[in-house]
């Protein structure tokens, strides 16, 4: 068995990017434009994140743009990038995952990133061979570090909700992007949030048939506060684009409806639709069947804060329930030496994650270079982001679960996927034993033990504890970002106390 | 001529490989993950929950609800959404927490 390496002996980077998605890959870019060195870590094979997903060269896509908006923006950045790490400034770290940073303080380079691949040597083991899957361990140490770690889809469970071929509607869509697949000929998209639309517009394009997109929400909410949209047009254009897109295949948009049931054995073979109250609450006797052969859904996105609340960085909810990072306008967090970018401070779009992750990076290279005046080349770049980040938060709000979405929950729907807990356990939990928040429910019941430690059933646990399906995603600390054999987290070196002149 | 997401991004793969899947042989295209080259067979369960025996396949599709946990290459857990498809893979659908070689 291969000892651990020691320590690199390699210089520290001025800047650590955790996420190549939009955020991350304009705030390397920048970064290194400004003269600092970058090192960029990912999970992902490609850079470009979920939003700019794309196929590996392998699948021969000579038109990867027909997938996306916003396509020559990643060209760019890629160009920019491949310059910096030509140019050694630039080190792009592939396929490995963060699971613990630690923060150092008896050596140069004060963020230490544990990293592990994403996908474990795939090699046959030979016999007697442990199959662990454990993998081999990298270090990356950096002065500053920039959390740009994106999200993943909020689900609300429903009775059916487990069926082979309902997947989540940005999974859907993943998989369209990398894999050139879809999950079924008549795909229903349903849920939450503007990227049903998106992922309608996708799956419609790449020929699968979509009966229909229902929105939980209404989109009229939009006109209750116009100051937003008015001040964002490319938000109304891109509306307006998805829904011609749309009108051109025939796909019919139904907004306060929900699908309330999936059904089939094996797979999913249609939907129940009901039409939901002001509240979310289904209204009885409006219930409709849809035939289908798989289900797109999901309910908004929750960023992807582990590495943050790690970190001891401060959370606030923002306004579509979910936590998201504390950043002032210059995006430092609470923690000093950590900057957030794009989702990680609050889902916004990729328009504003490219922003937030410009910024980001010129300020840090201010401050790297201690520029007192720095404050005047940042400031227009700060009216954008706080522009959109207007149109966000009114987004966030208009597609915010209402409290009565638990009516459509039967007491043996399951809850968590993993340790197939149902509706009436977690309930119990929190009507008869008193759990009023994730962790307690989590100890009486196993929700959100299993592999995806919650991430899947969270927010409807969240809900159920409080007794409202309005409640805040609750901001789950989970001391590794990703789980990793007791064999590595035994080899991982103590952190040093820190010195006396720190953190007094 | 029916659209297909290959046709909207004008793909030209390279040349096909396969996977041996429960038995049979799958052709996958280079690139594909596992999750994807089953997709495109139309296998959408290969997975069965520890409790209920209930069967699992793709959800999330980016790794993180790991879902779509299989075997490959004798491997158990492996998120099938993640791991790319490699010419001659073995893949077994996963049964319960796939250690049943432990209790042996």
């Amino acid at each position: 068995m291969p000892t651990s390496p020691a320590e690199p002996p390699a210089a520290p980077y001025d800047v650590a990017v955790v996420g190549a998605g939009p955020a991350g890959l304009a705030a390397a870019a920048t970064a290194a434009d400004a003269g600092l060195t970058v090192a960029l870590v990912d999970d992902g094979p490609r850079p470009g994140g979920q939003y700019y997903r794309h196929p590996a060269p392998g699948l021969g896509a000579r038109r990867p743009q027909a997938l996306h908006h916003g396509w020559p923006a990643f060209v760019g950045l890629l160009g920019r990038l491949r310059a910096h790490r030509a140019g050694g400034r630039v080190r792009h770290l592939t396929e490995r995952q963060v699971w613990t940073v630690q923060e150092a303080h008896d050596h140069p380079g004060r963020w230490t990133l544990h990293t592990a691949p994403t996908v474990p040597p795939q090699a046959a083991p030979r016999p007697g061979e442990p199959t662990t899957g454990e993998a081999p361990h990298e270090t990356v140490r950096a002065h500053r570090l920039v959390l740009a770690t994106g999200t993943y889809e909020r689900q609300l469970p429903f009775p059916g909700w487990t069926l082979p071929g309902v997947v989540g509607a940005g999974g859907a869509q993943a998989m369209v992007k990398s894999g050139l697949v879809l999950p079924g000929r008549s795909v229903v998209v349903a849920g939450s949030g503007p990227l049903l639309l998106a992922v309608a517009a996708t799956l419609s394009a790449a020929g699968a048939r979509v009966p229909r997109v229902l929105e939980a929400g209404g989109y009229l909410s939009y006109a209750h506060r116009p100051g937003p949209l008015l001040r964002n047009p490319g938000k109304i254009a891109e509306g307006a684009r998805h829904a011609a897109a749309l009108a051109r295949r025939r796909v019919r948009l139904s907004t306060r409806t929900a699908v309330v049931r999936a059904h089939g054995t094996d797979r999913v073979t249609g939907v129940t639709v009901a039409r939901l109250d002001e509240d979310w609450r289904p209204v009885p006797g409006t219930e409709q069947h849809l035939p289908c052969d798989a289900l797109a859904v999901g309910h908004g996105l929750v960023p992807q804060l582990e590495l943050a609340l790690e970190l001891g960085c401060q959370t606030r909810t923002a306004p579509d329930g979910t936590p998201a990072v504390m950043v002032d306008a210059a995006l430092r967090t609470s923690v000093a030496g950590v900057w957030a970018a794009g989702e990680t401070t609050g889902v916004g779009g990729a328009p504003l994650a490219l922003r937030e992750g410009e910024l980001a990076a010129r300020e840090i290279a201010a401050a790297a270079r201690g520029a007192s005046a720095a404050g005047w080349t940042t400031a227009g770049l700060r009216a954008r982001v706080a522009r959109l980040r207007a149109f966000a938060d009114l987004m966030a709000e208009v597609h915010r679960p209402g409290p009565g979405w638990t009516g459509w929950l039967r007491e043996d729907t399951e809850i968590c996927r993993c340790e197939e807990v149902d509706a009436a356990a977690v309930r119990a939990a929190a009507d008869t034993y008193g759990a009023t928040d994730t962790r307690t429910v989590k100890l009486l019941t196993r929700a959100g033990m299993g592999w995806c430690q919650g991430r899947m059933c969270g927010p409807a646990v969240s809900c159920l504890a409080a007794g409202s399906g309005r409640a805040p995603v609750s901001a789950d600390r989970r001391p590794l970002a990703r789980p990793v054999p007791l064999a590595r987290l035994a080899r991982l070196p103590e952190p040093a106390p820190p010195r006396p002149d720190e953190h007094t | 001529m029916p659209r297909d997401p290959a046709g909207l991004v004008r793909s030209r793969p390279q040349p096909a490989i396969s996977i041996d899947y429960a038995g049979s042989t799958l052709p996958a295209l280079p690139g594909q993950s596992i999750a994807a080259a089953l997709w495109a067979a139309g296998v959408l369960s290969w997975r069965t929950t520890r409790d209920g025996r209930r069967p699992r396949g793709a959800f999330c599709g980016i790794g993180v609800c790991f879902d779509c946990l299989i075997t490959v290459n004798g491997r158990p857990n492996q998120r099938a959404c993640l791991v790319p498809a490699r010419d001659g893979d073995t893949v077994t659908p996963q049964e319960g927490h796939g250690r049943a070689d432990l209790a042996r």
